[in-house]
């Protein structure tokens, strides 16, 4: 009797894999997005939580959906891909950028970062603040790349909401900050508004880990907590990316729990700061 | 009370008084355990978990926090790190993620559990121990969902019985249990059969 429950729950897991695969296929054929690379578990669970809110009881009903209301592709899209950051977080990784990192970026005499994947943009701001203090802003244009037109206007925008702002600050403080938070926002009506003047740094434009190439020299790319959401394939294709954007002895800034270790990518970069996982571009022969 | 041989993973859930609650159950994981077992305890999200350190000393298995992308070894007992979800995906392999909190929480149980459900179906048992809120119920009643072996800890016997409650509610368990009826439990895993890896 066993058996044949099992057998019978493995059917339905079976079909939902077959829909689920057909749907991502159908994103990308229909809208140019391509999930296909992306690591299942996280994406099937968000594909759940889309079902329920446009109400569809199969996959494939979702799929009906999308194909032939863009709308509806538009607020899915917010369901696969919308990362939740904050400003500075992992505040040690920010200050081992100043200690250790810093010094050898003052050695250009002009730097472009890229921060891939930037979400709702906490992380370009956090970035642009750092360099600011370090006196190194004027010189740097920020690259912040999200696949998202409607993250990365609203990080353009450069708007959160008021109460986040404490655990943002509490952040800033333990990044070794020689400056207030409150230096670089305004706030008005429950909401913190950032400076242009960091803004006028920072490039924010569409950009694909998974589909598009590399468009910049850069001397550092900051890219956290993204790989996680991708497989090992889409994940050497994205550090493959930023190998080739890298200048010479560049350095690779990844998430706290992230590991190239299981990379094909793994030997072309060089632990720089091991703790925080700050790499370093190899030189090659 | 003993499980079945086909027993791949094991997945425990708690929240307050949990520290406590592994501290009975997991020395009694046998030496070479052919499962492997993946822990979610809440803790503050922000400061890092020391737990792996902590049971590595009390415990026969290997113990480590979890790394993205890593495959699974059976026979070692991984805790989600502080402030990312911990999930199981195809392979199996683990798989991290920062998603919004889900009942407040980051790691959360109910995403730990309804992954691992996905990927080892029948061939898991999901525990439920002590904690003051509501995480981990939906996840149990989707492993119970997937033919898996759900355990949850008598209420009587929890520090905070709030999830072990919630969890009951939302579907019966297969075994309600003391932590000791729980620890023995655990000491019957298989431990010689070589398991066998889905692809």
């Amino acid at each position: 009797m066993d058996a044949e429950i099992n057998a019978r729950r493995a059917a339905d897991s079976k079909e939902f894999d077959i829909e689920f695969r057909l749907l991502i296929d159908a994103i990308y054929h229909m809208y140019h997005y391509d999930f296909r690379g992306y690591a299942s578990a996280s994406l099937r669970r968000r594909v759940k939580a889309a079902m329920g809110r446009f109400e569809c009881v199969t996959l494939s009903k979702l799929q009906d959906r999308v194909v032939h209301e863009p709308e509806v592709f538009a607020g899915l899209l917010d369901y696969l891909t919308v990362q939740v950051s904050e400003m500075f977080r992992d505040p040690a990784y920010f200050r081992e950028l100043r200690r250790q990192v810093v010094p050898l970026l003052r050695t250009y005499p002009s730097l472009k970062v890229w921060v891939a994947g930037c979400s709702a943009g906490e992380e370009a701001y956090s970035m642009a603040i750092l360099l600011r203090e370090e006196g190194l802003l004027p010189k740097t244009l920020i690259y912040a790349t999200d696949i998202n037109p409607r993250t990365l206007s609203n990080a353009e925008a450069g708007i959160y909401d008021i109460d986040r702002i404490a655990g943002f600050t509490m952040n800033h403080r333990s990044s070794g900050a020689n400056s207030s938070l409150s230096d670089y926002y305004t706030a008005a009506y429950g909401k913190a508004v950032f400076d242009k003047s960091l803004k006028s740094h920072i490039v924010f434009s569409d950009h694909s880990l998974a589909t598009d190439s590399v468009f910049a020299e850069v001397q550092l790319v900051s890219c956290r907590n993204v790989l996680i959401y991708f497989n090992r394939e889409l994940q050497d294709r994205a550090l493959g990316l930023f190998h080739e954007s890298l200048c010479r002895q560049g350095f690779l800034g990844i998430g706290a729990k992230e590991t190239l270790r299981f990379s094909s990518q793994a030997d072309r970069f060089d632990f720089f700061v091991r703790q925080e996982r700050i790499y370093q571009k190899r030189n090659e022969p | 009370m003993s499980l079945r041989g086909d027993t791949e993973a094991v997945v425990i859930g708690a929240s307050a008084g949990g520290v406590q609650a592994l501290s009975v159950l997991l020395p009694a994981l046998p030496a070479n355990a052919a499962a492997a077992v993946l822990i979610v305890l809440h803790l503050p999200r922000d400061r890092p978990s020391l737990l792996a350190d902590v049971f590595a000393r009390k415990c026969l298995l290997d113990v480590r926090e979890a790394q993205d992308k890593e495959p699974v070894v059976p026979g070692t007992v991984y805790f989600a790190p502080s402030n990312y979800h911990l999930l199981v995906d195809q392979g199996p392999r683990l798989a991290l993620s920062v998603d919004e909190l889900v009942h407040h929480s980051r790691p959360s149980i109910d995403v730990l559990f309804e992954s691992a459900a996905e990927v080892y179906r029948h061939r898991l048992l999901g525990i439920i121990l002590t904690g003051a809120n509501e995480d981990g119920a939906q996840g149990l009643a989707a492993i119970h969902d997937s033919g898996g072996v759900t355990v949850v800890q008598e209420p009587e016997t929890a520090q905070s019985p709030q999830m072990v409650m919630s969890a009951l509610k939302l579907r019966p368990a297969d075994h309600v249990l003391s932590l000791d009826g729980i620890a023995a439990m655990l000491t019957t895993l298989h431990t010689t059969r070589a398991v066998t890896r889905r692809s």
